[in-house]
């Protein structure tokens, strides 16, 4: 039997699909299904529009932050003199 | 104003990325900038006991760190064999060890290049993250900002990949709320 092609979907997840459009992880079928929730899903298409527009804000800002590695061994160094300092 | 306490134990977790941010905006070079943050925080930690609670711990880190960039390029520029420009900031020594707090930025006085934008806008990025809760703040920057692959993160954290898009999803919910209101 041919399974049903499933066109609605729950507002969870077009959530969900919306989300990982904002990291290009979405395939083509979710986006299409994504695009058509929207058309009838007022609550959704403001989440959409919210959550495009904070991926533009921080691809925009270009916003750094440091890697695990560097801050543990900042952590390190920075305990170490920590401990000099209360003796 | 009120009082602020000081406690470095959480200095790295709370600040290290802010600081971070702060200074490869304005040095462009990964090392260096580490480096700046890393001594930040070790001169912090020796000049404790001038830290007078009139500002907050942040405020306090990021004037000593923008003497320590000052400090960098004044370095590198008499490398060059250029002319060094110094300036004393208070010659009596009976102030001595005030300059940290004298210093310290007021919040609402912006200077020149603190009204850049991309400026601003980083800094709004880190209140909002500030006020997420630290696993939601942890996911969002490895995913978001490092762009680092789902399944890394996974491992890492140890977390199902749902476990992450549900973190994500509340997330991003709550940095979108906070950003809303002055940069969309």
């Amino acid at each position: 039997m041919i399974k049903k092609i499933k066109v609605f979907i729950p507002c969870k997840e077009a959530n969900h699909v919306c989300d990982k459009t904002q990291y290009r992880e979405s395939s083509f079928w979710e986006k299409i299904k994504l695009n058509f929730h929207l058309l009838y899903c007022k609550a959704c298409r403001k989440y959409s529009s919210n959550n495009a527009n904070l991926t533009q804000t921080i691809d925009k800002s270009n916003v750094k932050c440091m890697d695990k590695k560097c801050k543990e061994s900042m952590k390190q160094e920075f305990e170490k003199a920590l401990k000099e300092i209360e003796h | 104003m009120s009082n602020h306490l000081i406690d470095p134990n959480n200095w790295i977790d709370l600040y290290s990325d802010y600081l971070y941010n702060y200074t490869i905006s304005r040095v462009s070079d990964k090392t260096v900038a580490q480096d700046l943050v890393q001594d930040t925080f070790l001169a912090a930690l020796k000049s404790m006991k001038n830290f007078k609670g009139e500002s907050s711990e942040r405020t306090w880190l990021i004037s000593i760190l923008k003497r320590k960039i000052i400090d960098y390029y004044r370095k590198i520029n008499s490398n060059k064999g250029k002319a060094e420009v110094r300036i004393d900031y208070n010659s009596d020594s009976e102030s001595e060890g005030d300059w940290l707090e004298e210093r310290v930025a007021d919040p609402y006085d912006k200077t020149a290049e603190d009204t850049m934008q991309n400026d601003e806008l980083g800094e709004a990025i880190y209140k909002c993250l500030d006020k997420l809760p630290k696993k939601q703040a942890d996911v969002f920057k490895m995913k978001t900002i490092q762009g680092l692959e789902t399944e890394v993160i996974c491992n890492e954290l140890n977390i199902t990949a749902s476990n992450l898009w549900v973190i994500i999803h509340r997330a991003r919910t709550a940095m979108a709320e906070c950003l809303k209101e002055n940069w969309f």
